[in-house]
């Protein structure tokens, strides 16, 4: 599990936890700064300005697809007053940029945009810099004004003086002032602009580096051999099978991990092929075809985030009791391209080229790994296929590192398809039971969500490698287990969105929820995967959402109400209720109950669904409306249109956020009709594009128009993890308005809405 | 090994290999060509592909015996960024990417199937992309950056 669900609600709960509005990126994590990172409340440690008055700025936020590195260009460049193009951004290099824990979760946009991070260094350096100024000029600092690097009178402009004449080349020795003053939205002349990436035309012409790409001196190729079985160990490895081989420089066995180095990476891939390894056999899985219901009934660690101790007296006085069940399966990262790393691990030093989330975890796990001091490795971060979360990025670089360290010498790895696939740690599978009860005037009065996911592994953190599989085989055991009771929620904190948008989530003594409903229970219980899992893009918040969503749809459908009037009559959050009206309103929503009066029951409908979520309760609101058409004779569903209405505080970028949401409705569209991981009784069975599906460029893509709602007033939020939370509940909403039959586990195949179909009453 | 000469974005070059290597070994690792990229390693996913004579192939499955003294033609051969490709143009005009990864195999594989096909439908062009992957999903704008270039073309 990942370690902010351990923080926020998936997991063990910590207490107290504090996450949009804390006061450093460590907060939103909960992992201690780690050693020998540039201080954060250092100015220094974010902001250069060289003797040429170009500025550098150093973040702890990297660029993985997201567009956050432009976005953060434009913040510095605004808050500094000069070109977009003046400033150079670097990101994620140990050696180099402070410790802003993962970049994941949302959480960026949170972390460097708000009163705090990069954006109070930019402002507290733009502060100083006005204050040197008036002292040289001899006026008022309020009486000066900033562009382009040159501050100058405002009432006579010659009277002036660069930022390179001021400070050039010279550090700034000052303390982040978190109430430096930020340039108001309404004032912005980069920021809030949809500036194209920088990057794009290296990209789109092939010069770009990606880690792939890195070539260092001497390099050597590495490829990793995986069990061929979960839970096998090691029994013997035949050096000989391949020592006749071209090219093979090495061997490499540790404890349960096994490798080939060789001069180049065919003649690796050929090596691993053919080398001899003798393995244990299987420890066994479960069946898959009962997985889902099994898991209700291992040793579980309990966790409750609302209890109002009232809901069963509650559900008892109900006029109508409703309950559903709802399924989610394991999905995979599916990275494009296979993770690779590059690693030169020279005596008791390393340099490791990572497109891992967290260089400084990436830094201390590998120290324990190769037994190094961590203060002698060197994690760079580089671009990587996109990850989604936690792909093989921390497994390959692991990989690479216990192999270079092996030959002394620097080595590139790149997964195979397969290794990147069964070893990766997979989106946790969900089984989620939602029960309410509603009043004889139809409204909600109690709600109940009870739900068991199943997690193995995890992100590393500061000083767990054997979280992935790599650390794992060569002999680190993941996070510890403990099954244990829940106890009484102390404080208000939905991170993993197991709260629904409609109740009144009280908790500590007040309301933190966004909804009405005041009987409420929110149970987790946690329980132990035979796969290994992490974070997959909105992780525990996606599946909690297409349980809830789905549910509120039936609620409103057993009481004959329109799905967007029933979940406003439930809902008290006005941004939340925003984003909802947004996309109704764009989608020209019809107001009237589903399913869709008139529809056959047989041959090719058509349907509406709505879904709305608040991320992690406050980090971000999305409602979408989809409309879609199910052929009743196949099964088979495509998704028309899509309109969402997205709110992340101040638009930083609208084109960016634009990229985010398409992008993430349209996965999370691939993720509802066709992801899904599958296994048999000793191995994953799904692993490469045939075995696990992904909807290609060539699928019939829906247009999707966005409302995007700027907040200039309200804090950022986060943005990436929005769109793809809500669409898999609206595509299930809208089969159901198309059609009659609800269908609740994902992916929507067609075998799965033909038995839904089949089961209409 | 054997001594292989082929011909990439215009220029020979006589490669030490043994003649199974796949083309893409030989693209990125000896020339050392950061277009072509290794996705999947099985001819599923496009990450890889290079045009061949015309013809957009999976380098990952190709030997390089089997393209000696063809016109290879990968992503750095269409363009740079100071003297882009129409094609290349239009995927910059739309921001139509997000990790960048899948540009490589979309990029060659609508460029080679519009070289042939100049007057394709939107539909055919879906087809001709059928077995291309784009894990971020930034699909919305790569058709319409397609589109974009397909219209300037016409």
């Amino acid at each position: 599990m990942d370690r902010r669900d351990f923080l926020k609600g998936a997991g063990a709960l910590v207490v107290g936890f504090q996450m949009v509005g804390g006061n450093t990126a460590q907060a939103q994590f909960g992992i201690a700064p780690i050693a020998g990172s540039p201080p954060g409340d250092q100015v220094d440690s974010w902001i250069a300005i060289a003797a040429d008055g170009s500025i550098t700025a150093y973040s702890g936020k990297e660029e993985l697809g997201q567009g956050i590195a432009t976005a953060q260009q434009q913040l510095v460049a605004e808050e500094l007053s000069v070109p977009f193009e003046r400033v150079k951004l670097i990101y994620c290099d140990t050696g180099l940029t402070p410790d802003q824990s993962y970049t994941a979760g949302s959480q960026s946009h949170p972390a460097n945009f708000n009163h705090r991070n990069l954006a109070s260094a930019a402002a507290t350096a733009a502060e100083a810099l006005f204050k040197l100024a008036s002292q040289q000029l001899g006026v008022p600092a309020d009486q000066l004004t900033a562009a382009n690097g040159v501050i100058s009178l405002q009432s006579d402009a010659s009277k002036k003086v660069t930022y390179a004449q001021l400070v050039g080349g010279k550090k700034l020795n000052l303390t982040l002032d978190r109430n430096a003053k930020r340039k108001h939205p309404s004032q912005w002349k980069v920021l809030g602009k949809p500036i194209a990436r920088p990057e794009l035309p290296a990209m789109a012409t092939g010069q770009f580096e990606f880690v792939h790409n890195v070539r260092l001196p001497g390099m050597l190729h590495g490829r990793v051999v995986r069990p061929p079985v979960i839970g096998a160990t090691l029994v013997s490895v035949d050096e000989n099978s391949v020592k006749e081989m071209a090219g093979v420089v090495k061997v490499v066995v540790r404890k349960n991990f096994v490798g080939v180095v060789a001069e180049k990476p065919w003649q690796a891939v050929q090596a691993a092929q053919k080398l001899k390894v003798n393995w244990s056999p299987s420890t066994g899985l479960p069946k898959q075809a009962d997985f889902h219901e099994s898991i209700r009934k291992q040793p579980a660690r309990d966790l409750l985030l609302v209890n109002s101790k009232d809901t069963e007296p509650a559900l008892a006085k109900a006029a109508t009791v409703l309950k559903s069940t709802y399924y989610h399966p394991y999905q995979m990262h599916g990275s494009l391209g296979s993770s690779c790393a590059v690693a030169d691990v020279q005596g008791e030093r390393a340099t490791l080229y990572s497109p891992t989330q967290g260089v400084w975890y990436q830094k201390t796990t590998s120290a324990l790994l190769l037994g190094l001091k961590p203060e002698n490795i060197r994690v760079i971060y580089r671009h990587g296929s996109g990850c989604y979360g936690l792909n093989g990025a921390d497994t390959v670089t692991y990989d690479a590192a216990i192999l270079s360290q092996a030959v002394g010498k620097p080595v590139r790895v790149q997964l195979s398809r397969k290794d990147e696939m069964a070893w990766e740690n997979f989106g946790n599978a969900w089984t989620i039971d939602e029960r309410a009860g509603l009043s004889a005037q139809g409204n909600i009065i109690a709600w109940e969500h009870e739900a068991w996911t199943a997690g193995l592994g995890n992100r590393p953190g500061a000083n767990l490698p054997g979280n992935v599989i790599t650390g794992f085989l060569a002999g680190f055991q993941p996070a510890a287990f403990s099954p244990g009771p829940a106890q009484e929620p102390s404080s208000y904190n939905n991170g993993s969105n197991g709260i629904p948008s409609y109740v009144a989530g009280h908790a500590g003594g007040s309301d933190g929820g966004t909804g009405t409903i005041r009987s409420e229970k929110v149970l987790v219980h946690n329980v132990v995967s035979p796969f290994w899992t992490g974070p997959l893009r909105s992780p525990a918040r996606l599946p909690n959402t297409f349980a809830h969503e789905c549910f509120m749809d039936e609620l409103a459908a057993r009481v004959k109400a329109d799905p967007v009037e029933y979940r406003l009559r439930h809902l008290r959050h006005k941004r939340v209720i925003g984003v909802l009206n947004a996309a109704a309103k764009a989608a020209q929503w019809e107001t009237r109950p589903s399913p869709k009066p008139g529809n056959p029951k047989a041959g090719a409908v058509t349907g509406r669904g709505v879904a709305v979520v608040a991320y992690e309760g406050d980090n971000g609101y999305t409602g979408i409306v989809v409309e879609v058409a199910v052929d009743q004779d196949t099964g088979k569903v495509t998704v028309k249109r899509m309109w969402v209405g997205i709110d992340s505080g101040p638009i930083s970028n609208p084109d960016g956020l634009r990229n985010q949401a398409e992008g993430g409705a349209l996965q999370g569209m691939s993720r509802a009709l066709v992801e899904e991981v599958t296994w048999d009784n000793e191995k994953v069975t799904s692993f490469d594009w045939r075995t696990y599906r992904s909807l290609p460029l060539g699928f019939d893509i829906p247009t999707i128009a966005c409302v995007l709602i700027n907040q200039p007033d309200e804090e950022a939020t986060g943005a990436g993890e929005t769109a793809i939370t809500v669409i898999g509940a609206a595509i299930g909403n809208a089969i159901f308005d198309a059609t009659g039959a609800r269908i609740r586990q994902t992916p929507f195949s067609p075998e799965r809405v033909k038995e839904a179909l089949k089961a209409r009453t | 090994m054997s001594a292989i000469t082929l011909k990439v974005n215009g220029q020979s070059h006589t490669l030490e290999l043994d003649p199974s290597t796949p083309l893409l070994y030989a693209l990125s690792d000896d020339l050392d060509l950061r277009g072509p990229k290794f996705g999947c390693g099985l001819g599923q996913c496009g990450a890889c592909t290079a045009i061949v004579n015309g013809t957009a192939i999976r380098s990952c499955q190709t030997p390089v015996s089997s393209v000696a003294g063809k016109e290879i033609v990968t992503l750095e051969g269409l363009g740079t960024p100071e003297k882009l490709h129409p094609i290349q143009k239009a995927f910059i005009d739309e921001g139509a990417a997000q990790c960048g990864f899948c540009l490589n195999g979309v990029i060659l594989t609508a460029k080679a199937f519009l070289d042939k096909n100049p007057k394709a439908t939107r539909t055919q062009i879906q087809q001709a992309l059928s077995t291309v992957l784009c894990r971020c999903f930034t699909h919305t704008r790569m058709h319409a950056a397609i589109e974009r270039y397909a219209k300037g073309r016409a």
